[in-house]
């Protein structure tokens, strides 16, 4: 047998999204400097996407290469455009950029957390602070989740009392609970907690994740299809059980 | 306070112009002052389901565009009183239509009607979203097959975050109408069974409309099959508009109908 070369994973990370609005070439220096100065540490070599959905009017390309140079100058990253029109979307690719489709509407459920929200957490002064327990209340959802929507609990464990959809998508720093059909896809521990699982009460599921591991559907009619489970990381393979 | 109940499927060709014309009528039918509004801007297909395409003068889009008041665009149909079709237009385009100017004419048809049915455009998109964004409850139309009913999983997620109830913080009340079932194939698991459809979407189910050719025959005369109280299909609707109303009907044409000896004899169906 040939060597294997890779594994493929999914995983979600942060990145740093910036909504552009409008666009003067000094001002947009000057405030990104300024930006940036509010928390060195958070911003530098920090994975940037470009949001254009929200701008006002027609940017240019050159105008987009040269925030897209500002950027990388200032030290950010960027990785992707997000919401480009046609004709910018050429620029886009050869920035080197990814093109993606504007902020799909999908994720209604969770508004899009400002930067400075994320600021925040990494004010040196809370860093180094001796680290408080933070107990996070488990979300609580109570209604399916349908096709197409995304429900993410940030910091704590998600409960759905309900059914999840296939084509639908519940994610969760922490563990997963399902009290309903689980048909759609269920990541626990997106930020890379391998200690957290996936519980379920009717497992067909179409892909399991934890930790970035993940099994899909095929695997799990093997082992456990439309029964009671729960899914959890030993090593780097996820064993799937029937409770 | 007039209600509004907005038909919409997700998926195209499901069956909701039908079941528009046939709720529409059968609520009037039964007392209720009742409009129908064709959302379907550039295809208008209400108006030959309802009979009614030679009478269109002006257009829901005239009236947004203020080109003609409400009462110069509605048409009182002819078969069955109280009840009106605001037709869409064939000739503009999909944008046509703004949020406020529909928020305008819903406002000023609930003054005068009782009930006001919104036939949604197929898909997700713009158009099914408009349709959908001010109404109070939802009849969602599937079929017993798997991308119909994964489709209207999705017009249910939309509904629940992107109408003005939901925004508002409430919930749009949801029926599930299982249209074109045919229990043969059901039997012989070509087609989805009701339980199945149920058990994905968890919706209450407003009615079951067997696949039936009076559907065809009744658009093609331009008269809504729930006119046609014969038919199969004609008598569900009629049930359904009953459920609609709180009425508990027992759900009929479930399963394959043995054929009776003189039936079989003579081949009918
Ligand atoms: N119960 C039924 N039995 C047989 N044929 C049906 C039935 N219901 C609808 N049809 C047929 O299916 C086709 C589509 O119906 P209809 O126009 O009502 O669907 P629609 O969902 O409004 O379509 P669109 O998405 O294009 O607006 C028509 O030809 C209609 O005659
Ligand atoms: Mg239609």
């Amino acid at each position: 047998m040939a060597k294997v070369c890779f594994q493929m994973k999914g995983t979600a990370f942060t990145a740093v999204v910036m909504d552009l609005q409008a666009y003067s070439a000094d001002l947009f220096r000057a405030q990104l400097k300024q930006k940036i100065d509010t928390a060195p540490q958070f911003f530098n070599a920090s994975p940037l996407v470009l949001n254009l959905a929200s701008f006002e009017g027609q940017l240019e390309d050159e105008q987009l290469e040269h925030i897209v140079a500002v950027c990388r100058e200032e030290g950010l990253q960027p990785i992707a455009c997000r919401g480009a029109t046609p004709e910018l979307r050429y620029t886009v690719m050869g920035l080197g950029l990814a093109s993606l489709p504007a902020a799909k509407t999908r994720s209604s459920e969770i508004p899009a957390e400002p930067v400075q929200a994320k600021v925040k957490q990494v004010e040196p002064e809370q860093t180094v602070a001796e680290p408080a327990p933070v107990v996070r209340p488990s979300k609580v959802i109570t209604k399916p989740v349908r096709s197409g929507q995304q429900v993410y609990a940030e910091g704590c464990d998600l409960i759905v009392m309900a059914a999840v959809s296939e084509g639908a998508e519940v994610l969760a720093d922490g563990h997963i609970h399902v009290y309903g059909p689980l048909r759609g896809r269920a990541l626990a521990g997106v930020k890379g907690d391998t200690n957290a699982r996936v519980f379920c009460r009717q497992m067909e599921a179409e892909l399991v994740s934890i930790a970035g591991y993940f099994v899909m559907n095929e695997k799990l009619r093997e082992l456990c299809w439309k029964e009671p489970a729960h899914a959890f990381l030993e090593g780097e393979s996820i064993q799937v059980a029937v409770i | 306070m007039a209600k509004i109940i907005v038909v919409t499927s997700g998926k195209g060709g499901v069956g909701k112009t039908t079941t528009s014309a046939a709720i529409a009528t059968g609520l009037a039918m039964r007392g209720f002052k009742t409009v129908v509004i064709d959302f379907d801007v550039g295809l208008r297909n209400l108006d030959l389901i309802m009979g009614c395409e030679r009478r269109v003068v002006y257009d829901f889009v005239n009236v947004i565009k203020k080109e003609a008041t409400l009462n110069q665009a509605l048409i009182k149909d002819k078969r069955t009183p109280g009840l009106f079709i605001l037709p869409a237009s064939q000739t503009r385009d999909k944008d046509a239509l703004s949020m406020e100017g529909v928020q305008t004419v819903l406002e000023n048809l609930a003054k005068d009607f009782e009930y006001i049915i919104c036939d949604s455009p197929a898909g997700i998109e713009q158009g099914a979203q408009m349709a959908l964004y001010f109404a109070d409850e939802a009849i969602v139309v599937t079929n017993p097959e798997v991308s119909s009913v994964r489709d209207s999983d999705r017009i249910i997620g939309i509904l629940q975050s992107k109408s003005l109830k939901a925004e508002q913080g409430g919930t749009v009340k949801e029926h599930l109408l299982l249209t074109r079932y045919n229990p043969e194939r059901v039997a012989s698991a070509e087609m989805l069974s009701v339980a199945d459809v149920e058990d994905i979407l968890a919706v209450p189910l407003l009615g079951v409309i067997p696949e039936s050719e009076a559907v065809l025959k009744a658009s093609n005369q331009g008269a809504p099959v729930i006119l046609d109280q014969e038919s199969e299909a004609g008598q569900a609707y009629l049930d359904a508009v009953s459920r609609l109303l709180g009425e508990d009907v027992k759900h009929r044409f479930l399963e394959v109908q043995k054929k009776g000896f003189l039936k079989r004899l003579l081949g009918g169906k």
